[in-house]
């Protein structure tokens, strides 16, 4: 069953056509990874799902329904679609706690002995337990980013966004972040993740889509487009990233 | 003949000082609460996106942060009573001006606090359904209100020394009854050293009453950074 739409979606900025007219069905329990040079518009396609960039044109569709341009209206979508973002934009004036129960709060308007112990379940669920008093400075990238997503897991998203979730992350601590994706991954989550980790996408995602241009230039199941890409432009970016690994 | 420091009288007038430093107390602490209040919506309307709102705005903290604030005074304690009819008495007509005043100058403040706040802020509350002005409340303000309030405590002292104009429409404040004692006395230097004094101590305690504040509200947010 289709949860998102996506139609004709396009974007520019200034005279720049960051996305140009995007087609794009998201099926619930998907996982699909983005792949894509830099600027080839990973990030504003994502950024437009949740509309955190107004689309210039085409239509998103959640659960059949037309999502339209009032604030009422994206308020209600992003709730229902999360995103986790490369700079984790955590509030760094909240604990680890009080960053995952904003949402519940101020948003869901839950009391809050209840918004809290939904809160700490989120954070016992990314292995932040124990890090529940702790303000965003004093935690690593990794947990940082595990505290971000338990943020946006806790508004019980139908389907999640990671923005690069682990690219400003130093090496060692990528491990820990992906192991939180995978794990949702297999409790069969609607994911759709902008990612460098090509390892990671070929193992986790169930569909990957290459762009270039702003547009869809290549997409398949991730042996298609990881290990047979058919097209050109796909299979330069391939062979750039696998320059370097052993 | 050295001159013969002599501060019996002034001691013996401390009733009239004592009440002099409450109402300069009244007219500061009114212009800080209203032109904090003031300032937050002009400083709201001037980053609206609708001109209708931010233009009026641009030009109410513009006319009030560079014209004399002895002429606003005049404004609305002398001219308002002679165009509109509207007679204030000198403690209204010193609070509405330099609660005016001090908006113009907070709602600056304000801007360039909300403005400071990375746009990842707002979209990190956005992302989890936030309105607008749910992430302004939650989110951006409390962290830009830390980061104003060194610009918020030199407003506020100057708030307070700039207060002394009233004097000028008869309002018995600190300066004021200093003046009255010194001319009844004869005794002006001696008066006008202890009016001093007395801002100095309001004026440094208050000080130190927001550097602790500051620190204490620095312990937990720091910054964002990644």
């Amino acid at each position: 069953m289709t949860l998102l739409a996506v139609s004709g979606l396009a974007k520019r900025f200034g005279g720049n056509a960051v996305l140009a007219g995007i087609d794009l069905d998201i099926e619930k329990g998907e996982r699909i990874a983005v792949l894509g040079a830099s600027g080839s518009g990973k990030s504003t396609l994502l950024r437009c799902l949740n509309f955190l960039e107004i689309p210039d044109a085409g239509s998103i569709a959640l659960d059949g329904k037309l999502v339209g341009r009032g604030e009422r209206e994206l308020v209600q979508v992003r709730q229902r679609v999360g995103m986790v973002f490369q700079q984790f934009n955590l509030f760094p004036h909240m604990t680890a706690l009080g960053n995952v129960m904003e949402g519940l709060c101020t948003v869901r308007r839950l009391a809050r002995p209840e918004a809290q112990a939904r809160a700490e379940r989120e954070l016992a669920r990314v292995g932040l337990a124990d890090k529940t008093a702790h303000y965003p400075a004093h935690l690593s990238g990794g947990q940082k980013q595990r505290v971000a997503i338990a943020r946006a897991l806790a508004m019980d998203p139908e389907l999640l966004l990671f923005d690069e979730p682990t690219s400003a992350l130093d090496p060692e601590l990528v491990g820990e972040v992906l192991g939180v994706i995978r794990a949702l991954a297999e409790e069969g989550r609607t994911m759709l993740l902008v990612t460098h980790e090509l390892g990671f996408a070929y193992h986790v995602a169930t569909r990957v889509i290459f762009l270039a241009d702003g547009a869809i230039h290549e997409q398949g199941t991730p042996d298609e487009v990881l290990k047979h890409p058919k097209r050109e432009r796909t299979q330069a970016f391939l062979a750039r990233h696998k320059e370097f690994s052993l | 003949m050295a001159y013969q420091w002599d501060f019996t009288p002034v001691f013996a007038n401390a009733d009239l000082l004592a009440q002099g430093l409450v109402n300069t107390l009244k007219v500061t602490g009114t212009a800080l609460a209203c032109g904090l209040a003031l300032g937050l919506v002009l400083a709201l309307l001037r980053l609206s996106r609708l001109r209708l709102a931010a233009w009026p705005a641009g030009l109410i903290i513009e006319v009030f942060r560079t014209t004399p604030p002895l002429v606003q005074l005049f404004w609305f304690f002398f001219a308002l009573p002679l165009i509109a009819g509207i007679e204030m008495t000198p403690f209204l007509a010193a609070a509405v001006t330099f609660s005016i005043q001090s908006s113009a100058f907070f709602a600056e403040v304000f801007r360039a606090g909300i403005v400071s706040i990375e746009r990842g802020q707002w979209e990190g509350a956005r992302a989890i359904g936030m309105t607008h002005g749910q992430a302004l409340r939650r989110i951006v303000l409390p962290q830009a209100v830390k980061r104003m309030i060194p610009a918020f405590m030199e407003r506020a002292i100057e708030l307070m020394k700039t207060t002394t104009l009233v004097a000028t429409i008869s309002y018995a404040d600190l300066l004021f009854a200093a003046n009255e004692i010194a001319q009844k006395t004869f005794r002006p230097l001696e008066t006008l050293t202890v009016a001093a004094l007395i801002y100095f101590v309001v004026i440094t305690a208050f000080s130190l009453f927001a550097r602790r504040l500051e620190r204490r509200l620095a312990v937990s947010g720091e910054s964002t950074v990644h």
